[in-house]
C-alpha cells in the first residue's frame, strides 16, 4: 500500500495554490480579503478598516464593499472548485519562481446582492457555494455574516463563465 | 450650485469608501444622479489584462444608485440598499474612468427603485447595468 503523503506536503500545496489564487489579485488585496483554509473549505474574511465606510454616521460598511467582498468570495471559491482536483494531482504547478501563469478567474455575467441588515464596523465573513458548475456557466450562492454565523448580514447570488481551459 | 447640490456633494465626497477611490459626483438632482470613478491599479481584478474588478463597478454603482434616491425630491433624509443586481455586459477598457448614470425611477412612502448604468470611453456600449430597491427614510 502507498504510503499517504506527510501532512506539511499537502498542506504546503493547498496553501501555495491559494496564495497564488488570491495574492495575484490587487483588488483582493485592496479589499484587505484573506481566505481561511479549513480541508477545500473557504471562508472569506474582511478585516475591517476606516476606507471601507459608507456611511460615517452609523458607522456602516459601504454598500460596494459588501457587494464586493460576497463576489470576491464567490469568484474566489468557484475558482478554486474548478482546480482542486488538479491542485491535488500536481498538475497544476503554481510556483511564480518558475514564471507559471495563475488559470484565469471566472468572468461575472450578473451578481445580485440582497442586504439584510446594515454591515457593522468590524469584521465580516463570507463563505460560498457552487449551487452548479458547468463547462461553460456557474452559479453561485454566498452569504455573508459578522458577529453571529445565523445572522446574516448579506447574501447573494451570481452567475459566471467559467475559463477556457488551455 | 444650490444648497442641496451643494450638501449631497459634499456628503458624497465625506464617504470614506467613495473618496479613497477618487469618485466624483458631477450631477445630482431630481432623482438622477452621476458619479465618475478614474482608473486606478488597485482595483485590478484580471492581472493579465489590467481590466478593473467587478466588485469596483459594484461600489460605484451602489454610491451612485444611492445619490439619486437622496437627490429625489419626495426623499426627506438618508437611504440604504435593501437589493442591487449588477449585469456585467463586457470588460471595462483599461486606463479609461467609469462613469455611472443613475435614475430613481419610482418611489413610494417606504421604497425607491433605481436603475443604473455604467460606461466607460466607449458611451455607445455600457460595461454594465443595475437595478435596486432602496430604502426611503425621514418619513413616516
Amino acid at each position: 500500500m502507498k504510503r499517504p503523503e506527510p501532512v506539511q506536503v499537502v498542506k504546503q500545496r493547498r496553501d501555495d495554490a491559494l496564495r497564488a489564487l488570491v495574492g495575484g489579485v490587487p483588488y483582493i488585496q485592496y479589499l484587505g480579503v484573506q481566505f481561511d483554509r479549513r480541508g477545500d473549505e473557504l471562508t472569506g474574511v474582511l478585516p475591517f478598516a476606516e476606507k471601507l465606510v459608507g456611511n460615517p454616521m452609523l458607522p456602516a460598511l459601504h454598500g460596494g464593499v459588501t457587494a464586493a467582498f460576497l463576489e470576491v468570495t464567490a469568484v474566489v471559491t468557484l475558482s478554486w472548485a474548478y482546480l482542486w482536483e488538479d491542485i491535488e494531482s500536481g498538475s497544476l504547478d503554481f510556483d511564480p519562481a518558475q514564471g507559471t501563469r495563475l488559470p484565469r478567474l471566472p468572468k461575472t455575467v450578473d451578481f445580485s446582492v440582497n442586504y439584510l441588515r446594515s454591515g457593522l464596523p468590524r469584521d465580516a465573513y463570507a463563505r460560498a457555494r457552487v449551487i452548479r458548475s458547468g463547462r461553460r456557466y456557474a452559479s453561485v450562492h454566498v452569504e455573508g455574516w459578522q458577529d453571529n454565523r445565523e445572522k446574516l448580514f448579506a447574501q447573494a447570488t451570481g452567475h459566471f463563465v467559467m475559463p477556457q481551459r488551455r | 450650485m444650490t444648497d442641496k447640490l451643494k450638501l449631497a456633494r459634499q456628503f458624497i465626497e465625506a464617504i470614506p469608501h467613495s473618496r479613497d477611490l477618487g469618485m466624483e459626483l458631477t450631477e445630482m438632482a431630481d432623482g438622477i444622479a452621476v458619479i465618475s470613478m478614474p482608473y486606478d491599479a488597485r482595483l485590478i481584478g484580471d492581472p493579465e489584462t489590467g481590466v478593473i474588478s467587478g466588485g469596483a463597478v459594484s461600489a460605484v454603482m451602489d454610491t451612485c444608485c444611492g445619490a439619486a434616491v437622496m437627490s429625489h425630491p419626495s426623499n426627506a433624509g438618508g437611504t440604504a440598499t435593501i437589493d442591487l443586481r449588477i449585469d456585467y455586459m463586457r470588460a471595462a477598457t483599461p486606463g479609461q474612468a467609469i462613469v455611472t448614470r443613475a435614475h430613481c425611477y419610482h418611489i413610494t412612502r417606504s421604497v425607491a427603485f433605481v436603475r443604473a448604468t455604467a460606461m466607460d470611453d466607449d458611451t455607445e456600449n455600457p460595461v454594465a447595468t443595475a437595478t435596486g430597491a432602496f430604502t426611503v427614510e425621514g418619513k413616516l
